[in-house]
């Protein structure tokens, strides 16, 4: 319930900034646009490139674009408040809560990307719609599939960005983790180039890390490639992920709030 | 006539005004040694990446749009170098909308140093050799495919001035948007990374239409796109005239004119947010 609260307070606050995502959606339609003729050319001599068809490789890049801001793939939402709050000395108050660190925060961060996912999310797909008549879900198993997938994907990004946000307790400074982070998940994740036509063995290897959590797995089930066992065995690994991840937060916390003084006091 | 001359001293102290702030924010940043270097070094693996996935788009395809690997670096060098240079000495304007917000737009305006001095030389980020270094091998990698002429280094160097310039205007210009909307800074994004993006592919992945808006309104096609293809001895693909390809420098002065009064008429507007 208490969780519950966090998230609505968050998505009401990230909705307060009306320009911001105004501005965002253009920015995000016009990268799809450019991305969407790149890959156009892409595909036009390679009809089959990693199993996609022109088609599938155009819808790719529109979920892509609607995942960048939901998923954080740069980055940013709620971690960002508490590595600011580290650096401050102000998370000792937050150590201090008869909450968890974690769930506050990522109660929090699911409260952002439910606004991110109904704003920048639904805008991009709908111009995708519109000027490239991007694939929808096949099926009902494929939409739901892809729904649960990306609330995993929001997870696994927030047990990473909240790893970064923690290297403030040691470093003080997040930044530079943060944009290596950032970069890392704009390729591993398949933002620059979908995993599925990386050459073996960086294919394979990228598939099995956290990253291919971000866009490859929710856009493969969206765009059927994965189907039936093939869909439960993508969301088990990408729980999987989230298992192994937000129990190492959990032991970098713990190390942190034993180790380290608080700035400030 | 005494105030002319007040106005051209100012013009002339500006480039070490600039030196003396940017020196400031170097040695803040390197405050936090460890932040700093993971910075340069993420810095231009943002970019290498980026390279990397348009090099692995080759081990699908030999070509991309009818041009090949080489001569895609050329035209990806020649634009991040631009972008890179642009974002390393006036980045910085793309905050302009935080400024107005927290009020210190109001105190650089008391300060008696040009504004946009300021404003751009405000968190000058040395870390940005990163990406220029980066873009440079690139571009030495493409230029080294190139049948070199005296007239081909001179326009090359002229390309090279121009995109600078042009992505130096595209930053001023789409930020001055600030000082109407405060937190809408990822729409000048959409234009400066957006071109960056658009102009590392040729353009004949582009259908016709886009090609003609990026020539005729928001010239980005002369960042790289005129220049290269007589660099690579290339006929224009879209039938444009061959003289396209020396107007790069004319289309750079003029985008400095346009963002030059974009800046005069933004900073006219700006009222303080009196906080």
């Amino acid at each position: 319930m208490l969780y519950a609260a966090v998230a609505a307070r968050s998505f009401r606050r990230f909705s307060t900034y009306r320009t911001a995502t105004l501005a965002g959606i253009f920015t995000n339609s016009v990268f799809g646009v450019i991305y969407s003729y790149a890959y156009l050319a892409l595909w036009h001599q390679r009809p089959d490139a990693g199993g996609y068809d022109a088609t599938d490789a155009v819808t790719y890049v529109w979920i892509g674009q609607a995942l960048l801001m939901t998923v954080a793939l740069w980055g940013g939402g709620t971690t960002d408040d508490l590595a600011e709050r580290i650096r401050t000395g102000d998370v000792a108050i937050d150590l201090y809560r008869p909450v968890g660190l974690i769930g506050w925060y990522l109660a929090g961060d699911l409260g952002r990307a439910a606004y991110h996912v109904l704003t920048r999310g639904v805008v991009p797909t709908v111009l995708g719609l519109l000027l490239f008549q991007i694939a929808l879900p096949a099926d009902a198993a494929a939409a739901l599939g892809f729904v649960v997938s990306l609330v995993l994907a929001v997870v696994t990004s927030f047990a990473i960005r909240f790893l970064v946000a923690c290297s403030a307790f040691w470093l003080l400074d997040q930044t530079g983790v943060r944009m290596l982070s950032g970069v890392l998940a704009i390729f591993m994740s398949g933002m620059t180039l979908p995993l599925v036509i990386f050459p073996e063995p960086l294919r394979s290897i990228a598939l099995a890390l956290p990253w291919a959590s971000y866009l490859q797995t929710p856009a493969d089930i969206w765009l059927g490639q994965r189907t039936g066992f093939g869909i439960l065995t993508g969301l088990a690994v990408q729980a999987l992920w989230i298992g192994v991840l937000l129990a190492l937060c959990q032991v970098v916390l713990d190390a942190a709030t034993r180790k380290v003084v608080v700035q400030g006091g | 006539m005494a105030e002319t001359s007040t106005r051209l001293a100012g013009v002339r102290q500006a480039p070490r005004e600039y030196v003396w702030i940017a020196r400031m924010w170097v040695r803040s940043s390197l405050a936090y040694p460890t932040s700093f270097w993971i910075l340069t070094v993420s810095s231009a693996l943002i970019t290498l990446l980026d390279f990397v996935g348009l090099a692995l788009m080759f081990h699908t395809v030999p070509a991309l749009g009818g041009f090949s690997l080489q001569e895609i670096a050329l035209l990806y060098g020649a634009s991040g170098i631009g972008i890179g240079v642009a974002d390393l000495v006036i980045g910085s304007v793309e905050q302009i909308g935080a400024y107005v917000r927290t009020g210190g737009l109001d105190s650089m305006l008391t300060r008696p140093v040009p504004l946009l001095v300021q404003v751009c030389a405000d968190r000058f980020a040395i870390r940005r050799l990163g990406r220029i270094s980066q873009a440079v091998v690139v571009f030495v990698y493409g230029a080294w495919w190139v049948d070199w002429t005296p007239a081909k280094v001179g326009l090359a160097v002229l390309m090279l001035v121009s995109a600078c310039l042009i992505f130096f205007s595209l930053f001023v210009t789409f930020s001055c948007i600030q000082f109407w909307t405060l937190d809408s800074t990822e729409f000048a994004n959409a234009f400066t990374y957006g071109g960056n993006t658009m102009t590392q592919y040729p353009m004949t992945i582009f259908p016709r239409e886009v090609l003609k808006g990026l020539t005729f309104l928001l010239p980005i096609a002369f960042v790289n796109w005129y220049p290269c293809l007589y660099l690579l001895d290339r006929p224009d693909p879209f039938g444009m005239p061959s003289w396209f390809a020396v107007l790069s420098p004319l289309v750079a002065v003029l985008t400095v004119a346009v963002a030059g009064l974009a800046w005069r008429t933004g900073v006219r507007h700006y009222t303080s947010t009196g906080s």
